[in-house]
């Protein structure tokens, strides 16, 4: 077990609104090994989200125990273990692409040189060379989401935690950037944590799959996607890729039937 | 751009202009029929309207006797001279200045605080809120006086009624610009382990700028109005608002409404000149043109 980067056991979170409490984790078990690449996929208000939140302590859970490398969420975030990437790019209108990659680097003071080096390395591995003097409204979304992913990455952490990062794309955009994210996976063999409601998308990044489910939170089904490495966007046509994505479908159909 | 915004703006100007001579005529026409009654005599509307526009002391000026009036005082009159209206306009201005980077600094500080503290939240805003209820021409004579009291004359007092008055928009703006940044980036500067000063400085400060420029406008012309305030209880000695207390005790009403107009120019020149440091800036900044 030393391989698990992330360690979930009975985990709750219950949020205090206003009018009635909202149970949005309810008994979490997930273990998440070095070097995978895990989505947690299920309907709105199933959860997906606050689990990563909670992973990026960026949420408190209320009950169970949590480990992010060994270390308490908190811990993991001080040591800068992750990168994070939103919903949305987040770029700062105010600094260019260049600058935005640099504030992290900023913020832990690392030397201008070595944020150079970074910002150069980062942006070539996100295919946006050539565009370090751009302000962010001068570039598409898909382009502002691949900046924000190398500004994840410059951190240069042990794991990307990534909130459907390319949910707001439309699909041309969103298949060009699975297959380098794919790439870029393979490559850095950091470890993923991926949102999203799209099954397509799970099945084809993911080496696990976990399905979540509604009111309240809980994981409803781990299916293993074992498709290997490399992926050609082509896999998706495949007898096994179908078959995976059929069992993902089953169990959200299922995960809501009782809703 | 500027050919198609001419038209309408010169079309604003020439009515205000067309209303303003009506409106001379016709009150400054009483005044010439009383003045003919006086002398057993009778005159006809024709040959009372001329006059209308050229008395000594008319209810309302016609505009043309003002635009000679402020070129009379102004490029005919050496700028060290008490009659010259550039001088008195450099005195209102540099109370105006002085008062309002006060007020904006102060403005700032207090905005500051509040965001990082709920306590001093709820402890400052109540009676920042408070201090504007008090009419200014209330308070006015007595920081006068008060600073009087303790040796501090001069520029400082009416610049203290000019911080008094330019603190407040920005200090409501900018609590309101630091405290904008979206969740999302907020989140993203703590998932990077930023200290607050980091986050001041790198998210919350450049976010809030558009906000400082909007209310540093409001400001600049609250303190203006702050400065001439501060001219009325010292006795009229010098300035924009001593030509209007001025003006009034003679009954010189051109001197009144020329000081009154070039009150209003350097008002509007002052917040033109604040809009356009604050479009060079956020040319700079890289913002795309709103």
């Amino acid at each position: 077990m030393s391989n698990t980067v992330i360690s979930t056991k009975n985990l709750d979170l219950t949020f205090q609104t206003a009018d009635s409490p909202v149970h949005a984790l309810s008994d979490i078990n997930l273990d998440i090994e070095k070097g995978e690449f895990v989505s947690l996929i299920g309907p709105s208000g199933c959860g997906k989200t606050t689990l990563l939140r909670v992973i990026a302590d960026l949420e408190q859970p209320t009950g169970g125990e949590i480990s992010v490398n060994g270390m308490t969420p908190e811990q993991a975030r001080l040591a800068r273990a992750y990168g994070y990437v939103f919903q949305a790019a987040a770029l700062y209108p105010w600094r260019t692409i260049e600058q935005n990659i640099a504030l992290p680097l900023e913020v832990m003071g690392i030397s201008k040189a070595e944020q150079k080096k970074r910002i150069e390395q980062n942006l070539a591995l996100v295919d946006l060379t050539g565009f370090e003097k751009k302000h962010p409204w001068q570039l598409s979304g898909g382009m502002q989401q691949r900046a924000s992913i190398a500004r994840a990455l410059a951190v240069e952490p042990d794991m990307l935690l990534m909130d459907e990062p390319f949910g707001a794309l439309d699909e041309i955009v969103r298949d060009h950037l699975n297959e380098q994210l794919n790439k870029l996976w393979h490559r850095t063999q950091k470890t993923v944590v991926f949102v999203t409601h799209s099954i397509p998308e799970a099945v084809y990044l993911s080496t696990k799959i976990v399905v979540m489910s509604p009111r309240p939170g809980k994981i409803y089904d781990i299916i293993d996607c074992d498709l290997g490495d490399e992926r050609p966007l082509e896999i998706r046509e495949s007898a096994k890729f179908l078959k995976i994505a059929h069992r993902v479908r089953e169990g959200l159909k299922a995960g809501h039937a009782y809703d | 751009m500027i050919k198609d915004r001419a038209l309408p703006v010169l079309t604003v100007v020439a009515l205000i202009i067309a209303i303003w001579y009506a409106g001379a005529a016709l009150l400054n026409l009483q005044f010439e029929y009383d003045q003919a009654e006086r002398i057993g005599k009778q005159v006809s509307l024709s040959e009372a309207l001329p006059k209308t526009m050229a008395q000594e002391r008319p209810v309302l000026p016609a505009p043309h006797q003002v635009a000679v009036e402020i070129w009379q005082t102004t490029a005919e009159k050496s700028i060290t001279s008490k009659r010259s209206l550039v001088y008195h306009a450099w005195i209102t201005l540099s109370a105006t200045m002085l008062g309002f980077v006060f007020g904006t600094v102060l403005g700032i500080i207090l905005a500051v605080g509040i965001i990082h503290s709920r306590v001093l939240d709820k402890s400052l805003m109540p009676w920042i809120i408070t201090s504007q209820t008090i009419p200014i021409l209330a308070i006015a004579p007595m920081i006068i006086v008060v600073l009087n009291s303790i040796g501090i004359t001069g520029l400082v007092p009416k610049a203290t009624i000019s911080t008094y008055l330019s603190f407040f928009p920005v200090a409501v703006g900018m609590v309101k610009g630091l405290g904008s940044p979206d969740a999302i980036n907020m989140d993203l500067m703590r998932t990077f382990n930023a200290s607050r000063a980091q986050v001041f400085w790198k998210l919350r400060w450049p976010t809030a700028v558009p906000y400082l420029f909007t209310s540093m406008k409001i400001a600049i012309a609250a303190s203006l109005v702050g400065a001439i305030v501060g001219e009325l209880p010292t006795g009229a000695v010098a300035g924009l608002g001593a030509r209007l207390l001025a003006g009034s005790y003679y009954g010189q009403t051109v001197q009144i409404w020329s000081a009154l107009i070039v009150a209003a120019i350097l008002a509007g020149s002052l917040v033109a000149i604040v809009g356009l440091v604050g479009a060079w800036l956020n040319r700079r900044m890289g913002m795309r043109e709103a």
